[in-house]
């Protein structure tokens, strides 16, 4: 199996302005930020979480709660994966009761991943209710499950991988097409 | 990096790469218990078995809420009221378990090596629970958390582990745990209950409590094991309050910031004065806590991937 890289989806200033969207879309469909609170879904998710936290302070100068939300025991394939994934720490240290939650992640593939957090969100109480927010939207659907807050939508094949580098991980900001081919 | 093995069966066995990863799992399964749905669904349509042949309140417990708030389907077995009564040998009735489905036995027995002889001969993943006078692993496992917790950190601590040390399956445990992870381990007792070439095991040795303590970062408190004691190695309970009894007044020879553990039942004003227990040097009741987030961890590192294919996502 080789992996190719088939180009950059998006570059460190695309990435910084569809954050600056997002935020922007976010306080406008919720006429503001009261009652907001911002979940991110490990390891990546919580990352743009983050950026989108810091970005409706600068604009509205209001201060978010921010969640991290790890999936892992929550998952639905545990029965045909053959290694066991690093649990991390799920920290939502307020309550989301009667919050607007804006969940986060970097790519919105199958849903699947979503689904388990939602499932893990209700488990902390019961909010109001619950967006979400990705920084890619790549297709391929195999539940009922929409984002409210796309960053960039873009089509693609089963034999593709998107791979979103972050500064704080991997010491840059970009959005990466890959091709997987089989054989050598 | 995780855990390949089917069961957990002690300390002794483990590298200290393998022990980090169970405290770090432990520290994500923490918060679990805090939630208002104390309760994950991985281990769902899974079925343990808490097979206990010894008396058991803490390690019982905490197994169970284990169990449970990672969704499993869990019972509890004991001697007193199983066909053991009836003369059924060990294998038998383990493999009748397994014969019923079951993935996961916690098992503790009072003969050192029992939960090894099942875990060679079935399916299922097997967790000591204390055998005899051998290992109570999930019991260090818990005291590593608790003082990494308190301390920062266990590389290069002082620690002194009091007590009947003899017949104590929690000391051989934390021996082995502390040493791993670093820690410099001192034991002190009466020579009557100290193992012969126990020295072999890398610790020091002393009977002088007072003349220990002054060092220590930590002490480790045993209980002394009245249902062990039919031997007439202590003369007197009173005797032993006297030498190794952990007493404030002991305390103000110690290090300021001195933590104190004890693996429970607390034998109070024996070998751990009430004072001493509730105050403010305690971790004890961390020590219960940090139980049930540890034996999560054991369940979900133990419980493995199914050979397949890996997710994207």
């Amino acid at each position: 199996m080789t992996i190719k890289e088939k180009g950059t989806v998006m570059d460190e200033i695309q990435i910084k302005r569809a954050i600056a969207r997002i935020s922007h879309e976010i306080l406008e469909r919720n006429k503001g930020a009261e009652n907001l609170v911002i979940i991110g879904i490990r390891a990546r998710g919580d990352v743009f979480a983050k950026r989108i936290k810091d970005q409706i302070k600068m604009i509205e100068s209001v201060d978010v709660p921010i969640g991290v939300l790890d999936i892992t025991l929550y998952r639905d394939d545990f029965t045909s994966i053959d290694y066991m994934p690093v649990v991390g720490k799920t920290e939502i240290p307020f309550n989301v009761s009667g919050k607007i939650v804006v969940l986060v992640d970097d790519v919105l593939y199958t849903g699947r991943t979503v689904r388990a957090a939602l499932d893990e969100i209700i488990d902390f109480g019961r909010p109001k209710e619950i967006q979400l927010a990705v920084l890619v939207d790549r297709g391929h659907r195999e539940l009922p499950i929409r984002p409210d807050y796309i960053g960039k939508n873009v089509p693609t094949s089963d034999n593709e991988l998107v791979d979103v580098k972050i500064k704080e991980v991997d010491g840059e900001d970009r959005v990466i097409l890959r091709e997987v081919k089989d054989g050598a | 990096m995780e855990l390949k093995r089917k069961d957990l069966l002690g300390i002794e066995e483990l590298s200290r790469e393998e022990i980090e990863i169970i405290l770090e799992t432990a520290e994500s399964m923490k918060e679990i218990s805090e939630r208002a749905i104390r309760k994950v669904p991985y281990l769902r349509g899974k079925t343990v078995v808490n097979l206990f042949f010894e008396a058991s309140t803490r390690t019982l417990a905490s197994f169970a809420l284990a169990e449970k708030r990672l969704s499993a389907d869990s019972f509890n077995l004991s001697s007193s009221s199983s066909s053991v009564l009836k003369g059924e040998t060990l294998l038998d009735t383990a493999r009748n378990l397994e014969a019923m489905k079951i993935d996961f036995v916690v098992m503790r027995h009072s003969m050192s090596g029992a939960p090894h002889f099942i875990a060679e001969r079935l399916e299922a993943s097997v967790i000591n629970a204390g055998d005899g006078t051998h290992e109570h692993p999930t019991q260090a496992l818990l005291d590593l958390l608790s003082l990494k917790e308190r301390l920062g950190g266990i590389e290069g601590k002082k620690v002194l582990i009091v007590g009947d040390i003899l017949h104590s399956r929690v000391a051989r445990s934390n021996i082995w745990a502390f040493e791993k992870m670093g820690a410099e381990v001192s034991l002190c007792g009466p020579p009557t209950l100290m193992p012969y070439k126990i020295e072999n095991m890398d610790v020091e040795v002393t009977y002088d409590l007072n003349e220990a303590i002054p060092d220590m970062d930590v002490i480790y408190v045993l209980r002394i094991q009245k249902e062990r004691q039919k031997g007439g190695l202590l003369p007197s309970l009173r005797e032993y309050i006297e030498l190794f009894g952990i007493t404030p007044e002991r305390l103000e020879i110690a290090k300021k910031d001195v933590v104190i553990m004890h693996p429970g039942p607390i034998n109070r004003g024996i070998e751990l004065d009430p004072r001493v227990a509730d105050g403010d040097h305690s971790i004890i009741l961390n020590q219960v806590t940090n139980g049930v987030a540890v034996r999560m961890a054991i369940l979900y590192l133990l419980s493995g991937g199914k050979s397949g294919e890996i997710a994207e996502e």
